[in-house]
Order: C-alpha cells, then sequence, then structure tokens
C-alpha cells in the first residue's frame, strides 16, 4: 500500500520552484501565501499519512526506482517511516510550518521576500528528505542539501562581508564533517556491499563481535566526525554562533530546532551501528557531555541575544548528544522534540525583541521591555522555565532522562550535566533579565510584534510547557534497544535544584544587585576574559590551520613551486634548446667559404672516424 | 547512410568548415550563423548515436572499416562503446555552446576562428572514434593545429607565450607517444608477422612487463601532459587564461579528455601488465592525489578568475585519473561521468568568466564584488556552476566523485581518505571566489552598469544547467552506458576480478562466517 510519502518533501519542492521562477514577478502576499501554503500542506499530508500507517510497529517502506548502479552497487530512491521518522516529520513540518508563519511579520520589511521563502522552502524539501531516507546516501543528499540552505540563509543579508564569511565558514566546516560521514558510507559499502539501513543494521547484528568491533567502530567514530560538523560538537561547533548573521527565523528553524539535530537524529538512527561500538559510544557521550559544559560556559558571558542562545543550542545540542552516546536514544531524542520547541521559542521571542528594537540585538541596550512587549516577555519566560528543567515545564521531563541515563553510565557524567543545567538556568534568565527587567537602556521607541508573530509565540509557549507530557519515549520504545534502570528521584532533585539555583543567581545579579556581575567579572580577571573571548578557538583555528593553508599556497606552492620549480624547468628546456639554435645558427652563416670548411672539416672528421671505425683499410 | 553513421558524425563538421571558407570573409553575419547552423548541425547528426547504442552488447559498435595506407597496415576504422559515446556526445554539445558564445567575443578574422573551431571538431571527434592507433594519432596532432591559432591569434596579451609553450609541451609529449606506438606496432610484426595499427589486434601482442613497463611510461607523457597530471600541468593556466572564452571551454570539456581517454582506451587494455604493476600504479595513484590537493591549493590563492577555473581543472582531473587508476569499476565508471561533469562544470565557470570579460575586459577578481545586485539570473547560474562543481548531491559533480572515491576506497583507503580533502578545498575556493566577485557591496563604479545575461547568454547556459541537473538527479542511464566497456576493462587489466568479487560478497561471507561459529559451538 502506497502512501506517496514522496508528496511529503515535494510539496516544499513545489514552493521552491514557483518562488525561485516567480517570486521576483509577483506580490509579496503571493509569496508567502505559496511557501506557508506547501509547507502547510506538506504537514497535513504528513498527519493523514501517520493517521493511516498507526500504530507503525513495523517501518514502512516506499521504493522510487534506483538512482545509483554502478557495478555490484545499487542505491535506491526509497523512503521510509517508522516512530522515529514519525516523531522527526512532526518536528519539523510542524515547527517548521510555525516558523513559516512567523517570518511574514518579521521579514516584512525585508529585501529579497521572495528568495528568503524560496530558500526556506528549499530546506524543507532537503531536511524532510534527510528524515525519510532509507539509505545512508539519501540521507547523505537531505545532509548535504540542508547545509547548502543553511549556506544560502546565513549569507542572506548579503551586503554585509560577515554574513557572506559566516557563510562560508558554515559550509566549510560541514565539509569537514562530511569528510568523515563520506569515509564512513565507503567503509560501509566495502564491509556490508550496502548503504541500505534494510541490510546495513541487519548485518551488524549478525557479524560475530570480534569480526565486528574493528570496523563498526571506525564506522560510527566517521559517522561522528559528519555529526560533529553538523550538530555543532566540539571540536567543529565553531560555524554555529556565526550562523546568526542570518535573519532571525532562519535561527530558529534550521540551526536550532531542526537542521543541527540532524547529527543526533543520525546517530539515534543508526544505533544498531553504536551499540555494537562500545567505544565509540563512549566517544560520543563525552563529546557531547564537553560540547554541553564549554558552550554554556560561554552562554553565560555573551551579550548579544542571539549568540547566548546560539551557544545555547551548542550545549543543548550536547545534551542531546551526550543522551544517544550513553544509549538513551529515546531520551536523545525526545530532548530533541522538546528544545525544538523551547528553542525554536527562544529565538523568535528574541526575534520579536530585535524586531522591537528596529534590529538591536545587544542585551546591555535592552532592559525594562516586559512593559513594551508583554507577550514577548511572557512566551520568552515560557522557554526559560523549559530550558532550565523547572518542573514540570518540557525540558524537565527530557533532561532528566538524558541525566539518569548519564549517570547508570558513568556517575561523572551525571555531575557533570548536572551541573551543565544550573549554569543552563543561570545564562538563559540572565538574558530574560536583562533584556525585560530594570531600566530600558536603549533609544527608540520599542513595541509589540504583531500577530503573526506573536501567535507563533504562544504556541510555542504551550508547547514548551506542555511537550514534556508528550508520550515521545513511550511511542519510541519499539525503535530502541531498551534501558535498564533504575528512577533515582534524588538524583531528580539535584538537577532540579541546581537549575532553580541558577535562576536565582542570575536574578540575584541581575535584578536584585545590578552591577554585581560586573564586579565579579572585573575580579575574575583572565578568566573572564578567556571565557567571553570563546576559549579563543576561532583564533587558534585560523593561526593553526586557515592561515599556514592559505599562506603556504600562496608561497609555497604557486610562487615557488609551480612558477618556479616547475615552469622553471620547462621554461629552461625551452631556453636551452633556444641556446642550442643559436649556437647552430651560427653554422648557417651564407657565406660560401666557411660552408666550404666545414665540408672539409666534416669531411676530414669522418674520414678519422671511419679510421678509428675500422671502416677504411 | 545509416552504416556511416559515425563518418557523417565525424566529418559533419569538417564539411561546414569547407562550405564556411567558400563564403565571403566581409560578411561576418553570415559566417557566424552558418558557424553556429554546422555546429548545431555536428550536435544533430551525434543524437542517433545516443538511440541507436545498444547499452547492452559487449565491444565496439557501427565499426566502420577501410584500408587507409595498406603498405603500413593503416586503417580508416572507426568504432565506438560507451566511453567513447559519452565523450562524443561530449564534444558535439559543448562545440554547439563554445561556437554559439563566441557570437560577440570575436571581432576579427571570424572566418579563421570558426574553419579552425569546425575543423578541432572533427579531430576531437576523430580521437574518440579511433580504433587505428596511427588514424588516432592523425587526429590527435591535428587537433592541436587548431587550438594553437585558436589561443594565439583570438588570445589575450600573452598569447604568443601561451600558445607556444601549449604547442611545444604537447608535441613533446606525443613524440613520445609515438614512439610507444611504434614500439607495439614493430612488436606486434615479430610475433605475427602482420603489420597493423588496429587496436584489437595489438591486444593480442604479449609483451614482457619490462618492455611494456617503457611503452606505459612512453603514452604517460604523452596522456598525463594532455590531462594534466602533476607535474606537467603548467601549460594549462598560461593556456586556459590567454584562450578566448570558447578556447577555454573546448579546451576544459574536451581537450583534456583524449588524455584520460588515451588511458583507459590504450594504457590499460594494451598494456595491462603494466596498469597493474604496483610501483606503476602507486606513481600514478600518487599523481593524482597530488594534483587533487595541489589544485585545489593553489587555486585558493589566485588573484585571476580564469586562472583559479584553470587551477581546479587539476584538481578535477586528479578525481578522474586516480578513479582510473583504482582500477575497479565504480572508480572507473566515475572516472568518465566525471570527465563529462568537468566538462559540464568547468565549461559553465569558463563561460561565466567569459560573460563579464566581454564585459569589463578584465579577469582580475578585486576588480570585481557585489556582481549578485546588478546580475541577479547571471548570478544564480554562477552559484548553480559552482555547486555543481563542489559536488553537492543532486548536481552531477557529487555522482562522479562519490563513485571514483568509492573505487578508491575499494583498492586503498588511504587514497581515498587523503582524495576526500580535495572535495573540502574545492568548497572553500569556489565559494570565496564566489563570495569576493559576486557577494558584498559592488565598490567599483565600472560595474554599476552591467547588464544581466542576454537572451543568447541564457542558450549558451541553460543546455549545461539541464545537463548538470540531469546527471545529478537520475544518473543511472549513465551507468548503463558504461556498465558493459568498464567491466571489459577491469577484466582485462585484472582477469577473474568479477568471479572473485562475487565469491566475497560481504554479506554473504559475514554470514558464511556466523554459520562456521556456529557449527564450532555445537
Amino acid at each position: 500500500m502506497m502512501e506517496q510519502l514522496w508528496l511529503i518533501p515535494a510539496l516544499p519542492l513545489a514552493g521552491f520552484v514557483v518562488n525561485g521562477v516567480l517570486g521576483r514577478r509577483v506580490s509579496k502576499a503571493v509569496v508567502h501565501t505559496v511557501a506557508i501554503g506547501t509547507v502547510a500542506l506538506s504537514f497535513l499530508w504528513v498527519l493523514k499519512t501517520l493517521s493511516a500507517l498507526m500504530p507503525l510497529e513495523t517501518a514502512h517502506v516506499e521504493r522510487y526506482g534506483t538512482w545509483i548502479a554502478s557495478g555490484s552497487l545499487e542505491f535506491a530512491l526509497e523512503f521510509a517511516v517508522d516512530r522515529l521518522t514519525a516523531v522527526m516529520l512532526l518536528v519539523v513540518t510542524g515547527v517548521g510550518l510555525v516558523i513559516h508563519i512567523y517570518s511574514v511579520g518579521y521579514m516584512a520589511h525585508e529585501g529579497g521576500y521572495y528568495r528568503f521563502f524560496a530558500f526556506l522552502n528549499l530546506f524543507m524539501f532537503f531536511m524532510l528528505t534527510l528524515v525519510l531516507a532509507n539509505n545512508f546516501l539519501l540521507l547523505f543528499v537531505g545532509w548535504e542539501g540542508v547545509g547548502l540552505c543553511s549556506y544560502l540563509l546565513i549569507g542572506f543579508y548579503f551586503l554585509r562581508r560577515s554574513a557572506t564569511t559566516a557563510g562560508n565558514k558554515a559550509f566549510i566546516v560541514n565539509r569537514i564533517g562530511d569528510f568523515g560521514f563520506s569515509l564512513a558510507m565507503f567503509l560501509m559499502v566495502v564491509t556490508f556491499g550496502s548503504l541500505d539501513f534494510a541490510k546495513v543494521f541487519p548485518a551488524v547484528e549478525k557479524m560475530p563481535v570480534e569480526a565486528a568491533a574493528g570496523v563498526v567502530t571506525a564506522i560510527c567514530l566517521l559517522l561522528f566526525v559528519g555529526a560533529t560538523g553538523k550538530s555543532a560538537q566540539i571540536p567543529l561547533y565553531v560555524w554555529l554562533p556565526d550562523a546568526m548573521e542570518g535573519p532571525t527565523p532562519v535561527s530558529a528553524l534550521i540551526h536550532a530546532a531542526t537542521m543541527v539535530t540532524a547529527g543526533v537524529y543520525m546517530i539515534a538512527r543508526s544505533w544498531p551501528l553504536f551499540t555494537h561500538a562500545p567505544l565509540a559510544m563512549d566517544v560520543v557521550a563525552t563529546i557531547g557531555l564537553l560540547t554541553a559544559l564549554v558552550a554554556a560556559t560561554i552562554g553565560m558571558t555573551q551579550f548579544d541575544i542571539k549568540k547566548v542562545f546560539a551557544y545555547s543550542t551548542v550545549s543543548q545540542l550536547g545534551y542531546m548528544i551526550l543522551g544517544v552516546g550513553v544509549g538513551a536514544f529515546g531520551a536523545g531524542i525526545f530532548h530533541l522534540v522538546t528544545h525544538a520547541f523551547f528553542k525554536a521559542l527562544l529565538f523568535l521571542g528574541s526575534g520579536s525583541v530585535i524586531h522591537a528594537l528596529s534590529g538591536e540585538q545587544d542585551l546591555r541596550k535592552m532592559g525594562g521591555l516586559r512593559k513594551h512587549t508583554p507577550i514577548t516577555f511572557v512566551t520568552l519566560v515560557c522557554a526559560g522555565v523549559a530550558i532550565a528543567g523547572v518542573p514540570p515545564f518540557s525540558g524537565f521531563f527530557s533532561k532528566d532522562e538524558i541525566l539518569l541515563a548519564a549517570h547508570h553510565h558513568h556517575p561523572w557524567m551525571y555531575w557533570i550535566g548536572a551541573l551543565t543545567a544550573g549554569i543552563t538556568a543561570f545564562y538563559v534568565f540572565r538574558a530574560i533579565f536583562l533584556c525585560f527587567f530594570g531600566e530600558y537602556r536603549g533609544e527608540g521607541r520599542p513595541h509589540e510584534s504583531p500577530p503573526s508573530m506573536t501567535i507563533p509565540l504562544i504556541v510555542l509557549a504551550a508547547l514548551s510547557l506542555g511537550g514534556g507530557f508528550l508520550p515521545v519515549p513511550h511511542f519510541l520504545d519499539p525503535v530502541f534497544p531498551a534501558m535498564e534502570g533504575q528512577h533515582e528521584s534524588a538524583l531528580v532533585f539535584v538537577s532540579v535544584a541546581l537549575g532553580l539555583a541558577g535562576i536565582g543567581v542570575a536574578a540575584w545579579f541581575y535584578v536584585l544587585r545590578p552591577g554585581l556581575a560586573d564586579r565579579v567579572a572585573a575580579s575574575l580577571g583572565g578568566l573572564y576574559r578567556l571565557v567571553y573571548n570563546k576559549y579563543f578557538v576561532d583564533e587558534i583555528y585560523w593561526a593553526a590551520v586557515v592561515r599556514p593553508v592559505v599562506g603556504g599556497s600562496r608561497t609555497l606552492l604557486w610562487r615557488v613551486m609551480d612558477a618556479g620549480v616547475i615552469d622553471g624547468i620547462v621554461n629552461g628546456i625551452g631556453g636551452r634548446a633556444r641556446d642550442a639554435g643559436r649556437l647552430v645558427r651560427l653554422l648557417q652563416s651564407g657565406n660560401i667559404r666557411s660552408y666550404a670548411t666545414w665540408v672539409l672539416l666534416g669531411s676530414v672528421f669522418a674520414i678519422i672516424g671511419m679510421g678509428l671505425a675500422g671502416g677504411l683499410r | 547512410m545509416s552504416e556511416h553513421l559515425l563518418s557523417i558524425v565525424l566529418f559533419t563538421p569538417l564539411a561546414g568548415m569547407f562550405v564556411l571558407l567558400l563564403l565571403p570573409s566581409s560578411n561576418r553575419k553570415l559566417i557566424r550563423v552558418w558557424a553556429n547552423i554546422a555546429a548545431f548541425a555536428g550536435f544533430l547528426v551525434s543524437l542517433p548515436l545516443v538511440f541507436r547504442f545498444d547499452r547492452s552488447a559487449e565491444g565496439f559498435q557501427m565499426v566502420e572499416k577501410a584500408p587507409w595506407i595498406p603498405a603500413l597496415g593503416a586503417h580508416y576504422y572507426l568504432g565506438i562503446d560507451g566511453i567513447s559515446l559519452l565523450l562524443v556526445m561530449l564534444t558535439t554539445v559543448t562545440g554547439f555552446i563554445a561556437i554559439l558564445s563566441s557570437w560577440s567575443a570575436i571581432d576579427r578574422y571570424e572566418k579563421q576562428y570558426y574553419a579552425m573551431f569546425l575543423l578541432q571538431q572533427t579531430g576531437m571527434i576523430g580521437v574518440f572514434l579511433s580504433l587505428d592507433f596511427l588514424l588516432f594519432y592523425v587526429f590527435w596532432e591535428i587537433v592541436l593545429v587548431p587550438m594553437y591559432f585558436i589561443i594565439g591569434v583570438w588570445g589575450g596579451p600573452r598569447k604568443l607565450y601561451a600558445a607556444i609553450k601549449f604547442f611545444l609541451y604537447t608535441l613533446a609529449g606525443s613524440v613520445l607517444m609515438l614512439l610507444g606506438i611504434l614500439t607495439l606496432y614493430f612488436q606486434h610484426h615479430a610475433q605475427y608477422g602482420v603489420y597493423t595499427f588496429e587496436i584489437d589486434a595489438l591486444m593480442q601482442t604479449a609483451m614482457p612487463l619490462h618492455l611494456e613497463r617503457w611503452v606505459f611510461w612512453a603514452f604517460f607523457i604523452g596522456f598525463a601532459i594532455k590531462v594534466p597530471m602533476f607535474p606537467f600541468h603548467t601549460w594549462l593556466p598560461d593556456a586556459h587564461t590567454e584562450a578566448p572564452t570558447a578556447g577555454s571551454v573546448i579546451l576544459a570539456a574536451v581537450l583534456l579528455k583524449m588524455g584520460t581517454y588515451g588511458f583507459l582506451r590504450f594504457s590499460l587494455p594494451l598494456l595491462p601488465k603494466a596498469a597493474i604493476d604496483p610501483w606503476i600504479v602507486h606513481v600514478m595513484v600518487g599523481l593524482s592525489i597530488v594534483a587533487i590537493i595541489y589544485g585545489a591549493l593553489v587555486c585558493l590563492m589566485q588573484d585571476d578568475w580564469k586562472k583559479l577555473v584553470a587551477y581546479s581543472s587539476v584538481s578535477h582531473l586528479g578525481f578522474c585519473t586516480l578513479g582510473i587508476f583504482s582500477l575497479t569499476p565504480n572508480g572507473l565508471a566515475g572516472s568518465v561521468i566525471q570527465q563529462i561533469n568537468h566538462g559540464i562544470s568547468t565549461g559553465m565557470l569558463f563561460l561565466i568568466v567569459g560573460v563579464v570579460y566581454e564585459r569589463r575586459h578584465t579577469r582580475l577578481i578585486r576588480e570585481y564584488g557585489g556582481l549578485a545586485h546588478v546580475m541577479p539570473n547571471y548570478a544564480f547560474v554562477f552559484a548553480f556552476a559552482m555547486l555543481s562543481s563542489a559536488g553537492l548531491p543532486l548536481l552531477n559533480g557529487f555522482i562522479g566523485e562519490f563513485t571514483i572515491l568509492q573505487g578508491a576506497f575499494e583498492a586503498n583507503r588511504v587514497w581515498a581518505a587523503f582524495a576526500v580533502t580535495g572535495i573540502i578545498l574545492g568548497a572553500s575556493y569556489l565559494l570565496w571566489l564566489y563570495q569576493r566577485t559576486m557577494l558584498g557591496r559592488i565598490n567599483n563604479p565600472k560595474n554599476l552598469k552591467l547588464p544581466d545575461l542576454n537572451l543568447r547568454e541564457w542558450a549558451v547556459f541553460a543546455p549545461l544547467l539541464v545537463w548538470a541537473l540531469w546527471i545529478g538527479v537520475y544518473p543511472k542511464p549513465y551507468f548503463e552506458i558504461l556498465e558493459k566497456p568498464v567491466a571489459q576493462l577491469v577484466e582485462r587489466v585484472r582477469p577473474g576480478y568479477f568471479e572473485a568479487q562475487a565469491a566475497k560478497a560481504p554479506l554473504e561471507a559475514a554470514q558464511a562466517m556466523e554459520s562456521r561459529m556456529e557449527a564450532g559451538i555445537r
């Protein structure tokens, strides 16, 4: 039975084509009607399909043909839906639809309106392809495609050099991740003869443990290199904070709710591989945890509201990666879902603030906005309590599931994760307090955003508050291996207490004792500067990688090697030939007597030569 | 008529050239129109090849054979297989596009220019169709002449230096290649008592390994200069930079492929022992990987837009030779597809430089910037070409690179790992070029009034855009066309390869191991 799954990505693709071709000639109303309409239809088609396929205990597969067939290899055009894909489809189309609607208000005064919506639709196409793909190659198509859209949308304001540079950085850093992903695919083809989920995963199960250990670990580590790029983990996270150059709806949709979670999805999807590679799992968990902590500390010190939330995204992605790394795949995906709600809300809310202040993003120039933008204020607080893990809001459930699984894995992972939760609560409420409390420190007249923006905020706020009651982990039970574990209710209290403490400290610093934060920062001196400057990672990469490559290429390779050595030799040969020609040319003097002399000399040499050779006797 | 299809395809451009020579030089419009008609006719007559080609047949098809120089045993011997079919189609399509793109760029000696182009078309098609080594050699040399004049007469400021460098470089290579051909020729005579240049006959010649090695290196010089492989590539940036746009397009799209085609058609099948000689394979792969990375790194630093595209060819052709010498079905099929892809993508990139060069008469990157404002359609086409060249999935480049790298990985994992870095660098130099030329504000007032693409320019790009998308989305027919010739090549160089592969299909192997283990437990 065909459910025409292909329609789900094809609808936004159609929107992209229509707006791409005609968008310049039609009114803004037509542009956003097409863009939102196709995404809405796609969302409805997801609902229809899923209701028809429920309870979806096994995957529903649809095959449309062969894409590449080379030698013994065959890569199919195949989409599949199982419960994991179902969750992803709902998040992508649902949150995507909300953000499309929000963009109408946010982008109303921007140039390139059709371009924005066309790219957004193209993104939906690739993201939906990514989650529907039934083999790694097709997943990679979506993976690269969302990267392209990310590049296009980060550089949307292409007059700004910082924006286009950030776009390049995102693309190239992701390419470094793709290096790992590609090699993982090649290794899978060599090992399993296929990239189909339906062939690779059962084959891993059947592999004898000794044979599997090395090669599967290698595959998993290479896949994880890909994930560190897309999901912004150490050491490749550096592109995501810069990606905030894009319009805020893009930050919400691509760089918070959906695309950056592709790495988490990919690892969860590949759990049969990862569970056979405990070493790789440990690497994944450790990197995730480390990323969560490091990014959270940076988030404490930033003053650009979007940068705070960007580092927060990196940190929260670290949690998800930690979750899948300790084998709590369901919890990782659950956190992906709740994070999609509250982080999209944080970005859209900050977008509403920026919109209210006509483009101001510096927290130091905000303050007191709760009177001017009440809806934005209330919704952002909803997002804040959700991400801070205050019960019973959504982040509490998903984060605690991850932390408990981490404790089961290694208790120290729990403690670092819980500490990070406290830091998270602190930096989020620091931003909220700086923005909405105290006195207004900027110029201009702030105003609340139009309903097309506030209604999406309210929808997401409801989901952020109540999303924890969605039975996502239970729904995903049939997909993932069972976690054995026991509930340590004492630990739950610890992390909640740390979260509340973080909020309390933020309130103490920024509401009750304004100015205290600056004094603390000053007393920390070098440590503060280190964190404020993001541990100088960008500068280190620049000095250690970019400059040597670029400079070395110019001087050593091009100037010295190409123009100097190789062309030197070539032109040298040419020059010697010309010199030889010049020398020989002297013989051609046109003087009969000199020719006669040469003839005579030649004859003498010839006779002597023949004599020596014994020719004359 | 129909049994002479290959001859018709081969000589249509030449016939067009002869008619062109009869036209009055003063009537420039007529000359242009006729040249375009002749080139388009060349494409039209080649179309039936696609439909009449039998994908399931082994060996050469539509063969034509007649004595040519009986005293030497040379034949007029043409035939086509999947590899040459794709390259001939690439030639006829890009030939027509190149001629169309010259419409307003060439404003002196039009008659001679278009005559040279049409002659060159016949020469290149001849190279891909010849099954007689001497006939091949004649076409190979014929191609040199028009390109020499195209660069030397209609080129940029340093055109003479570039043209002579191009000519001497490639001539030196082909002389050595001729020595190799003659060695084969005499060896064959010594063994069979017949003088012949037919490739299928020469394939029967058995030579000791050391001699095969020598002949391989003789061929190598000829082909490697043409490709060009590192370190024989330094003629390329000069020739490309100085050539007129259409010359660069043909040079990149087709002429370079004569070198890779030479490896596929001659080096591998005629010298199978040398071709799997580990030392030779390592040198060839090593040079390919160096070309991939080195070419890309040098691209990063170019100030000259056209030179950047030229160096990117070195990098891309490195992938093609890597695919060939991986000696796996994936590597070889990917290599041929990548040769087509390179023709499409790099052809487009050269045309893109040509568009602004015609408007501004400079190739320096820093003269541009922010062109996307005044030329949005142009910016779109450039972005498309850039992504196709950078190997983005659903466009052509990805299909070729992925298959080549898969093939290389099967042969040796380290090779593939090195080559993949070329993809990172490829994205870097292209994105940076795009940023510097198209994005940002317009700082140079001369660029404020640049007109966007006109209808003729759209007509030039449209077929290439469609082709790039076609290969990216639906590459299946290409793999089908290549399946037989590639399998034949692999079987020739590595006899028994496919049987061995079938025997150790990985999944079954794992299952077999498991069942053995179970048996052991019991």
